[in-house]
Parts: C-alpha cells; sequence; structure tokens
C-alpha cells in the first residue's frame, strides 16, 4: 500500500518556532525591494519574473516576425511606420529602412532562439512550474531556494547577451536557430559567439531549474502524496525537468566547441579544405559538420517535448476543473508522458534524413519516431474522451484549453509525413515545416499558456481577468492563428523554400516563366495574406496585454481562495499564497481529480478534505480571514 | 519558513535533499562529458590515415596527475568521515591535502599548456617542416615582413606525418638539435594551440573544462576549509552533509580524469 | 546520514581508502604498461584494453570513494538513465555518422 500520513515527520519545523535562530531574522524584518522582487528566493516570485521576462520576450520574437513577414511579402520595400527608427538603431543593415538579407537572417535566427529559449522554455516551465509546482505538491517553496533565484539570474543574463547581440558590429547571429555549422563559423559577425555565450547562460538555467524542479518533486512532497495522487501538470513538468537535465549537456559541450571553433580558430565541426569566399579556409580542419547537427538535435528533438509536455499539463488540469468530472484515463496520462520523455531522446536523427545518412540507420529513427507519435496521441485522445458526459463550463481558460486541443492535433499530423524519410525529403526545408512545428508551438503550447494564464491568475492576484476581453482575445487569436499558418502548408506542398529573405521571388513564375516548377502567383499571393493575418493576430493580442495589467489593480475580487471549485492543493492555499505557502501543512487523502463524487454535497473534493478536518480548516480559515 | 529534509533523510527516499540534487547535477554532467567524448570519437575516427597524433603528451606528467587526483580523492573521502566521527581537526588536515594537491595539479596542467603552447610546427617553403620548442626569436624577427631568425629546438622532417607518431621507432630515434630559421623561408609557422590541428583542439577543450572544474571544486572546498567553522558549531550533521555532496563533486572531477588520462596521453 | 546509521571509525575509512589507492595505482601502471606494449595490430586492442581498465577504475570511485554501492535506489534509478542515454547518444551519433552508403561521403 502506498505509505500512511503517519510515517512522515511534521516537516513545517520553522512555522511552528518562528523566532528559530538565524532564520528568524529573516522573517521579521520587512524585505525591501530588491530582496522582495530582484534577489528573491520565493518559488512564486521567482516565477511571476520568470513569465514577466517571458512575456516580454515573446512580444519581441513577435515583433521580429512582422518584420520578417513584411519582408517576405514586399522584399526590399521600406518598412512602413517603424522602417527610419530601424535605420537609425541598426544602421547600415536596415539602409533606407528597408531590411537587407542578412538583417533578415539575423531575425531569423534571432526570432526562433527568442520564441524557443527565451519564451515558450521559460514560461511553460520555468514560470508555470515554479509558481504552480510547490503549491500543486503541498510544498512551502523548491528544494533549492537560492540555486532557484540563481537559475532566474543566469536566465536574465542570457537574455541580455541575445539582446545585446543586435547592436554589435555585423548584428547578431544569421545562421539560423539551429546554428548548422561551417555556416555558423564562417559568417563575418561576432554575433554567433554573443549567440553561443547566451545559449551557455540559458542551457545553465534551465539545468540548475532542472535539479531543482526534480529535487522538490521527490523529496518535498506533502504527507500523503503518493506519485499517483500527483496532478498530471507535476508529472509533465517532471518528465520535462528530466528531459532538460539529460538532453541539454550534449548541446552546452556543442556549445563549448562551436565557441572554441569561433573564437579560438579550431575546427571541431569545420571539414578539411573549406572554402569561405572562395578562399581556403586558415583552418586546420578534420571537423565533423555533421557531429554538431548530432548534439544540437539531440537536444532540438526533446525541446519539442520540453515545449508541448507543460502544456499538456496546463490543459489537463483545466480540463478537468471545468468539466467537473475525473480525467479520463490518468495512469494512461502519466505513463504515456513517461515513455514520451523517454523515446524523446532516440528520435533526434529525423531532422536530418536530408544528410544522406544510410537506410538502416534512418529505419531506426523512423521507427522510434513513429512509435512515439503512439503516446502523444494518447495523451490527446484522453483529453478529448474527458469531455465526454462533462458538465463543461465555458470560460476563457477553458476556451484556449478547447483550442489547443485540435490545434495540437493539426500540428502532431502533419508531422508524421516529417517523420518518414521519403516524403521528408521533398518536405524538408519548405513552408510546410514551419506550419508543422508552428501549429504545435504557437496555436498549440502558446495557447495553454494563454489557458494557464487565465487560470492561475486569480491565485496569484486575489482578481480575475476579464472574461469578455479574454474570449475576444481568445477568438480572434483562433481565427488569425489559423490564417497565418494553414497558407504555409499549401505553400510548403508547392516547394517554397524556407529562410528565403525575398519571400521566394526568385523561384516565382512571375520572375522565371520559362522554367519547371516555378512557384504560381496563387502562392506568391499568399505571402500578402499571411502578412496581415499577422498584423490582426498582433492587433489581437492588445485585449490581452491591457486586460492582464488593468486585472491586477481592478479585476473583480475572487470570492475564495478557491474560486473555480478546483481539487487540487494550489486552490486550498490562501490568495495570494504567502512566503511558506500553506497556513497548515497539508495532508493529502486522495486523488488529484475527485470532481462530483457521488454522494458529496459540492461537486469537487479537495485532496487534502478529510472528514475531521474540513470543520476545523473552515473554522481557521474564518479565523485568519481578518490578516 | 524551513525547506524539509536539508539535514535529515526523507523517510521514504532515503537520502536529504542536496544529495539527491548533487547526483541529478553529476547525471546532466554525465551528458555533458558524453557530448565531448562523442566529438573527441568522431574525430579520432574521421580523422584521415596516420594523422590522428601518438605519444604527443608526456605520460610522466599525467601519470603524476593521476596520482595526484586519487590521493586528493582519497583525503577528500577521509575529510567526511573525520566529519562523520566529530573530529574537525582531522576533517582540517586532510581537506588542507586536497586544496594542495588541487593546486599541484594545476600547476603541472598549467606547465603542460605552455610546453604546447611554446612548440612551433613551421613549414618551410622547401617543403620540408620544422618542428620544436621556441629557443629564442631574433630581435628583427618579423613574420610579414620576412625579417630575422628564429631558433628551435627540435628536428627537421620531410612530411608532416612523421611529426605525428611520436611513439614510432623512427621519432624516438630522432635527434633533437637546435635549428636556426629565417624567416624569409618560412611558409606558415604556427604553435601547438587549440587551432594546430583537432586533436590539440579536443586536449585543450576537455582538459581545459576539466580544470575548470578542478577549480570550482577547489573554491567550494576551500570556501567550507576556510569558513566552515561556524556552521560546524551550530549544525555539524548539515555540515557533515555539505562536505558529502561537495566530496561527490570532487571524485565526479576525478572520474571524470580516469578516462581523459587515457584517452589523451596513452593511445 | 540518519542517526540510525552504524557508527563509523575513521580506522575503517583509513584501511579502504589504502586498498581503494592501492588499486589504483595497480591498474594505472596497467595502463601505461598496456599503451607501450606491442600487442595486436595498431592501436584498436590497446585501446580496448586500456579503456577497459579505465572502467574498473572508475567503478573503483564510484563504487567506493563515491558509495554508490551502498547508494539508494532512487540514486541508482537515475544514473541508469542516464547511462542508457549517454550510450544512446554515442552509439547512435557514431552509427550514423559512419554510416553512409558507400561513395557518399568523405570518411
Amino acid at each position: 500500500m502506498e505509505p500512511t500520513v503517519q510515517q512522515f515527520p511534521p516537516f513545517r519545523v520553522g512555522a511552528a518556532h518562528p523566532a528559530h535562530d538565524d532564520h528568524g531574522q529573516h522573517e521579521h524584518h520587512e524585505p525591501n525591494f530588491w530582496q522582495k522582487y530582484i534577489f528573491s528566493t520565493d518559488h512564486k516570485v521567482i516565477g511571476i519574473q520568470y513569465g514577466f521576462m517571458a512575456l516580454c520576450f515573446m512580444l519581441f520574437g513577435f515583433f521580429l516576425m512582422m518584420l520578417m513577414r513584411w519582408q517576405i511579402a514586399h522584399p526590399g520595400v521600406a518598412v512602413p511606420l517603424i522602417g527610419p527608427l530601424l535605420e537609425k538603431i541598426l544602421g547600415a543593415p536596415a539602409a533606407g529602412g528597408a531590411i537587407s538579407p542578412d538583417l533578415y537572417n539575423s531575425f531569423g535566427a534571432m526570432h526562433g532562439t527568442i520564441m524557443v529559449f527565451l519564451g515558450v522554455v521559460p514560461l511553460a516551465f520555468a514560470a508555470f512550474g515554479n509558481y504552480v509546482v510547490p503549491l500543486m505538491i503541498g510544498a512551502p517553496d523548491m528544494t533549492f531556494p537560492r540555486i532557484n533565484m540563481a537559475s532566474f539570474h543566469a536566465f536574465f543574463l542570457g537574455g541580455v547577451v541575445m539582446l545585446v547581440s543586435f547592436f554589435i558590429p555585423g548584428g547578431a547571429a544569421q545562421a539560423g536557430w539551429t546554428s548548422y555549422s561551417p555556416l555558423a563559423s564562417t559568417i563575418p559577425t561576432n554575433g554567433q559567439a554573443f549567440w553561443l555565450v547566451g545559449m551557455v547562460l540559458l542551457i545553465t538555467s534551465s539545468l540548475l531549474g532542472a535539479v531543482n524542479f526534480i529535487a522538490t518533486i521527490i523529496q518535498l512532497r506533502a504527507p500523503g502524496m503518493t506519485w499517483m495522487r500527483l496532478p498530471f501538470f507535476v508529472w509533465a513538468q517532471f518528465v520535462t525537468a528530466f528531459i532538460l537535465l539529460l538532453a541539454f549537456p550534449p548541446l552546452e559541450a556543442a556549445g563549448v566547441l562551436q565557441l572554441m571553433d569561433n573564437v579560438a580558430h579550431t575546427s571541431f565541426f569545420l571539414p578539411t579544405g573549406l572554402a569561405v569566399g572562395g578562399q581556403l579556409a586558415d583552418r586546420s580542419g578534420g571537423g565533423s559538420p555533421l557531429l554538431w547537427q548530432h548534439l544540437f538535435w539531440f537536444l532540438g528533438h526533446p525541446e519539442v517535448y520540453v515545449l508541448i509536455l507543460p502544456a499538456m499539463g496546463i490543459v489537463a488540469e483545466v480540463i478537468a476543473n471545468n468539466t467537473r468530472k475525473p480525467l479520463w484515463g490518468y495512469k494512461s496520462l502519466v505513463y504515456s508522458a513517461l515513455f514520451v520523455g523517454f523515446l524523446s531522446f532516440i528520435v533526434w536523427a529525423h531532422h536530418m534524413y536530408l544528410t544522406g545518412m544510410g537506410q538502416k540507420i534512418a529505419t531506426f529513427f523512423q521507427t522510434t519516431t513513429m512509435i512515439i507519435s503512439v503516446p502523444s496521441v494518447i495523451i490527446l485522445t484522453c483529453m478529448f474522451l474527458s469531455l465526454w458526459g462533462g458538465s463543461i463550463r465555458i470560460n476563457t481558460p477553458m476556451l484556449f484549453a478547447l483550442g489547443f486541443l485540435p490545434m495540437f492535433g493539426i500540428g502532431g499530423l502533419t508531422g508524421l509525413p516529417l517523420g518518414l524519410a521519403a516524403s521528408d525529403l521533398y518536405l524538408h526545408d519548405t513552408y510546410y515545416v514551419i506550419a508543422h512545428f508552428h501549429y504545435v508551438v504557437a496555436p498549440g503550447t502558446i495557447f495553454a499558456l494563454f489557458a494557464g494564464v487565465y487560470f492561475w491568475f486569480p491565485k496569484m492576484t486575489g482578481r480575475r481577468m476579464n472574461e469578455f476581453w479574454g474570449r475576444v482575445h481568445f477568438w480572434c487569436s483562433f481565427v488569425f492563428m489559423n490564417l497565418v499558418f494553414m497558407p504555409m502548408f499549401a505553400q510548403g506542398i508547392k516547394g517554397m523554400l524556407r529562410r528565403m529573405s525575398d519571400g521566394a521571388v526568385n523561384y516565382s513564375a512571375a520572375r522565371v516563366p520559362n522554367a519547371i516548377d516555378t512557384l504560381p502567383g496563387t502562392v506568391m499571393e499568399l505571402n500578402t495574406w499571411i502578412l496581415w493575418a499577422a498584423i490582426a493576430l498582433g492587433i489581437a493580442q492588445i485585449p490581452f496585454i491591457v486586460n492582464l495589467f488593468w486585472s491586477i489593480g481592478h479585476g473583480d475580487k475572487v470570492e475564495n481562495d478557491n474560486p473555480w471549485g478546483a481539487t487540487t492543493l494550489d486552490w486550498q492555499t490562501p490568495t495570494p499564497p504567502p512566503h511558506g505557502n500553506f497556513a497548515h501543512e497539508p495532508h493529502v487523502v486522495r486523488g488529484p481529480y475527485e470532481y462530483s463524487a457521488p454522494g458529496h454535497a459540492s461537486d469537487f473534493t479537495p485532496q487534502n478534505e478529510s472528514a475531521e478536518n474540513r470543520n476545523a480548516e473552515s473554522e481557521k480559515r474564518k479565523d485568519e480571514a481578518p490578516h | 519558513m524551513e525547506i524539509p529534509y536539508t539535514v535529515q533523510n526523507r523517510p521514504d527516499t532515503g537520502i536529504y535533499n542536496a544529495k539527491l540534487g548533487i547526483w541529478l547535477f553529476l547525471a546532466s554532467e554525465v551528458m555533458l562529458f558524453g557530448g565531448l567524448f562523442s566529438a573527441y570519437i568522431l574525430l579520432r575516427v574521421g580523422a584521415e590515415p596516420g594523422m590522428w597524433p601518438h605519444g604527443w603528451l608526456n605520460v610522466t606528467l599525467g601519470t603524476v596527475n593521476t596520482l595526484l587526483l586519487a590521493l586528493s580523492a582519497i583525503t577528500t573521502l577521509l575529510a567526511w568521515a573525520a566529519c562523520k566521527v566529530r573530529d574537525f581537526t582531522k576533517f582540517k588536515i586532510f581537506h588542507a591535502c586536497t586544496i594542495l594537491l588541487a593546486l599541484t595539479f594545476l600547476g603541472i596542467k598549467s606547465y603542460e599548456y605552455r610546453d604546447k603552447l611554446i612548440h612551433y610546427e613551421i613549414a618551410l617553403a622547401s617543403g620540408k617542416f620544422a618542428d620544436g620548442h621556441l629557443v629564442e626569436k631574433s630581435a628583427d624577427f618579423n613574420l610579414a615582413k620576412k625579417t630575422g631568425t628564429v631558433t628551435l629546438h627540435g628536428r627537421i622532417v620531410e612530411d608532416e606525418k612523421e611529426l605525428m607518431d611520436l611513439r614510432s621507432p623512427a621519432a624516438q630515434s630522432a635527434k633533437l638539435d637546435e635549428v636556426t630559421i629565417a624567416a624569409a623561408d618560412i611558409k606558415k609557422m604556427e604553435n601547438y594551440g587549440p587551432k594546430h590541428n583537432t586533436f590539440t583542439a579536443i586536449y585543450f577543450t576537455l582538459t581545459g573544462l576539466h580544470a575548470l572544474h578542478i577549480l570550482g571544486g577547489t573554491l567550494v572546498i576551500f570556501y567550507f576549509w576556510a569558513f566552515g567553522g561556524a556552521m560546524w558549531k551550530k549544525d555539524p550533521e548539515r555540515f557533515t552533509n555539505r562536505i558529502e555532496v561537495s566530496g561527490l563533486f570532487w571524485h565526479f572531477v576525478d572520474l571524470v580524469w580516469i578516462f581523459l588520462f587515457p584517452v589523451l596521453y596513452l593511445t | 546520514m540518519s542517526e540510525s546509521e552504524k557508527p563509523v571509525s575513521l580506522q575503517s575509512y583509513v584501511r579502504l581508502c589504502a586498498v581503494v589507492f592501492l588499486v589504483v595505482v595497480c591498474t594505472t601502471s596497467a595502463m601505461i604498461a598496456t599503451s607501450f606494449s606491442h600487442i595486436g595490430e595498431g592501436w584498436t586492442l590497446k585501446v580496448a584494453l586500456i579503456l577497459a581498465i579505465a572502467v574498473v577504475n572508475a567503478f573503483l570511485v564510484a563504487g567506493y570513494l563515491m558509495h554508490l554501492l551502498s547508494e539508494k535506489k532512487l540514486i541508482y534509478t537515475v544514473l541508469v538513465f542516464t547511462v542508457f542515454f549517454f550510450i544512446g547518444l554515442m552509439g547512435l551519433t557514431v552509427w550514423a555518422t559512419n554510416g553512409f552508403p558507400p561513395g557518399t561521403a568523405s570518411h
């Protein structure tokens, strides 16, 4: 049987003895601004720091994308409104307010880097994980609060290094977010070195975070919180942390090696006889460009699951809460997440079919790639089945969670042709790939993240976000996301290559009328469509930004600590949770999704609610309310 | 507020937080060096026939360093054992040894680095190669202007490949002498720094990262050694845990060297 | 470490350390001897032998000095997965880079 409550020593020593030697001092004096918001060791503050920074970076990444879409739709034409500003800030690469091909390459590389490493991972893993995981498992904080703080500071520094690289001579990295060598070591800019230093900092941050998350989930679960009573969100974060822990270091190694290539002029990834600009490069040669790709994708593919698993966790919580019934197939979800995490380490070379690898190894990777789609489909199916027979409450978080399901479905299923070498050879490096992974990450993961923001906002602030504007935000985002990415499938299947700074004009039927297989006018016109859809998508985010900040001070106050009527422990704390989180150590007595239990008065039964503590808790809550 | 299980073991897992934390961190370190050793394998397997160096590093110094690290691993373990039996004086003695051994290791390592950085290979205009340690450069030595001379202690060979395997009988019996070369005869002059070839590149990177680990570990151990007294008086068990955890890191660094030594020095 | 652990003596550790250090000296000498010996054609056999000895050496350090042999199951589990992925990373990368169809890659 699972261990019972009594086996655990009471762990809230400090709460019982507030004047416990040196710790007592910290608790008595009021922390100043720096201690409270910049050098905080409280997991909730760190979570919000991560969340705020990540949202800013995502907005910035989105802005880079708008500039790129303008350039694709109107190659070489000055950017309206902000063109002169660009020229002023970036100088020659933005001469006349137009985006030069080099600048386009910088924007492309940095859009990918920022969105993945500075936007989605920090928001999905670090922000939500930090804020919610200790609350959900009934812990007073993370196991290593100061390492947690160091993790945020490394992230912040990494972000600064990335941003600074825009302003150095030559500009930011231009070799794509994948930074393939030898390209990455031969472009004449130090931006790549900045990129690598930034990445090493970001990887360090993620590693510290991952160690902390795993240790917290293993060591700090409240009494009675057994493994199969963990909410699915915690499981998702647990698997994500393991992926980060073991998949990121090889990229850190690769980053160090490429940094040596760029700074010490070694040849780890540079082949013998490399010519740059028609000249034999002054390098010893003998390196292996493919090695970079292997080390990069050893992280790169598990990274996909780093992006998607926390999102699935959020969606699971929101769906269970708003269908008012237990999640369908909790154990299948957990085992699927574990299996996805395990398998994600041995599928990476399906990004490299085009390197001409042998049939046997390609078959191996095709097989594992097809197998990994099975648990992903199980997870999605469980979530769809959870809707069946529920008394569904429609609200903004639920809308985003429901939007996630078909969007991730499209993203996942369109990935299958890319996992098979025969079809991948055709589709590789076309807009089809762009559309596929953006469906996974943008209307997929980012929708789930929006759901999370709307869902946990009342816990963080004690107020709800505005429901009307939330719905406006959802429906506009939903429509325009699809208008942005759906046409890219068509463009890609027609053979339009990605990373063309001129929007593939050189391959259009209008430019080269007599060549075969050129891009017809209809395909080229889609570039303009996508531009306008992207602009509309940008405008659709304004209600969200305003709503987010306005609601902190002016949103409707929540009626109690548990406004959504949720069962998990994160909602059984005071609002917002104080330092140390729980007024009394929670004792968990049941599973995470006891909604609409037969014979129960309310339609939800919190994980820590037992017959005895039920009355006592409500009494205490009344007592403590005035504080 | 206090975090549970910082000192005591959690009953169901049987360990305290920091021990789990350090093992997780070491797991990620295994993957970090896994990536680097993979790079080593690919570079070595991918090298053109006869172009992977053998015997370029000083086995004696490498052996001394191996034994120094093994000794320091042992004093680390004994320092922890001294904490366990609550003998702070012995702890001080053992970890003082650890720190000294680590610093000696770093000293020998930097001597080896210097030896590589003053070792030059010069491609001559005649198509031959001069190779050896720098003795002196004449005052007017300038490669770009082609003035002056450079003197090496070494030898001149017909083919670059002769410089690769220093374990071969030919290289063993070669006589080293002072050779003076005019700048005008030099096509390319390069020391055995990281950019010389893929072997020196991976040698400097692997041992450099390893040396950074040594440095970091030494700093942490020194911190506990010099400033640990206060915690020792207040909470000896917690201090003992810290020594155990830092010791685990130190043993891991030793473990990495156990593979670096044969891979770089012996094969 | 918990209070319930059986009492330790410094002497027992000193004895353990002496044995470990002796074995390390022996294995290191064995590696060097192998390296300078003339067994096998070229380096392949020697490299395999030397690495095998290094693994023994590493096992000693991990097992006794890092007291992994008496460590908890949780830590084993983490390390087993790590080693698996480590082998996957190395093995699959080497396989993929050497598995090119003949005549399509330079090495």
